[in-house]
């Protein structure tokens, strides 16, 4: 069961990574973005990240998705770009290169460390409401031993704000200076600053 | 037979190196900047999915807790990069990635 969920879910998260980078419409990747993010999402419910899942369906399909969507219909760019202009003529296969190196070196990197035994450095995914410090790693507990379904929620939120306190009052400073930077750069300034558009906007 | 292959933490590892490579190819081949965004963000949940699997491997929820963070600044990047966009395809419409060379001071 957990095999087939992974496959369908892999061919969810594969088939939407294509999706975008091939299709020719900024719209249509924008659906195939949201296919790959709901395939995470379900790849993190399969490894129990149950609140990362729904943050992940919350804020990026949600949010960030529909921010994308808005500002292409803002724009009116939802027109197709020709894909088989190649402006420049070894861009392509040198990208392809550069790809399959990377992902070869990636995957190099992941088969070799495989066997490096997992040192238990937290406490322990306590998912299940019972600590789980001495079960083996590698070894997945099937979904029906959850008795506590919070317990997921309440070990992030104990890192979250015991651990990374300072981390977490600094994204609040990151999120006031994007939203006070994006205003400035969008508002229209009569004055005519640089990236206004100095009144041939109707 | 089939249920008993479960997936171990290495499977979601290649997986997530998979698609940080079509976000990479992405990022280099195409021209339009929402586009370019889109695959970013294609790289960035790459990241969060091996987190997510180094998490459960090493028993530690620290992982998880970094899946927040970029999260986080996943978001405050879109606002702005899109607010940038925005600002300059007003300006040009049907600007291309080498148009945001004005972006050099």
């Amino acid at each position: 069961m957990q095999l087939v969920v992974f496959v369908v879910a892999t061919l969810m998260v594969v088939g939407g990574a294509v999706g975008v980078v091939v299709n020719r419409h900024p719209v249509h990747a924008a659906l195939s973005l949201v296919l790959t993010l709901f395939g995470v999402a379900v790849h993190f419910v399969a490894q129990e990240a149950h609140f990362l899942a729904a943050v992940q369906v919350i804020v990026y399909a949600g949010a960030i998705v529909v921010l994308f969507l808005f500002v292409i219909m803002l724009l009116g760019v939802d027109r197709s770009e020709d894909l088989r202009i190649d402006p420049l003529p070894v861009q392509r296969p040198l990208a392809a290169v550069m790809g399959v190196g990377l992902v070869g070196l990636l995957i190099a990197a992941i088969v070799s460390t495989r066997d490096i035994p997992a040192r238990a450095l937290g406490g322990g995914l306590d998912v299940a409401g019972v600590p789980s410090v001495d079960a083996p790693p590698e070894v997945f507990r099937p979904i029906d031993v959850v008795v506590d379904h919070d317990a997921n929620i309440r070990q992030l939120g104990v890192d979250l704000f015991g651990n990374q306190v300072f981390a977490f009052e600094l994204t609040s400073v990151l999120l006031i200076v994007a939203v006070a930077g994006t205003v400035i750069l969008t508002r229209k300034d009569r004055r005519g600053s640089p990236l206004s558009t100095d009144g041939d906007e109707p | 037979m089939i249920a008993a292959v479960t997936p171990t933490p290495t499977w979601y590892l290649v997986l997530a190196a998979v698609v940080f490579g079509i976000g990479a190819v992405g990022v280099l081949v195409r021209r339009n900047p929402l586009v370019i965004f889109m695959c970013i963000e294609l790289m960035l949940n790459a990241v969060n999915l091996s987190f997510v699997a180094l998490s459960r491997r090493l028993g530690d929820i620290g992982g998880q807790t970094a899946v927040f963070f970029v999260l986080v600044v996943a978001a405050a990047e879109v606002v702005v990069g899109l607010g940038i966009i925005v600002s300059i395809l007003r300006r040009h419409p049907g600007a291309n990635a080498d148009d945001l060379a004005e972006l050099r001071g």
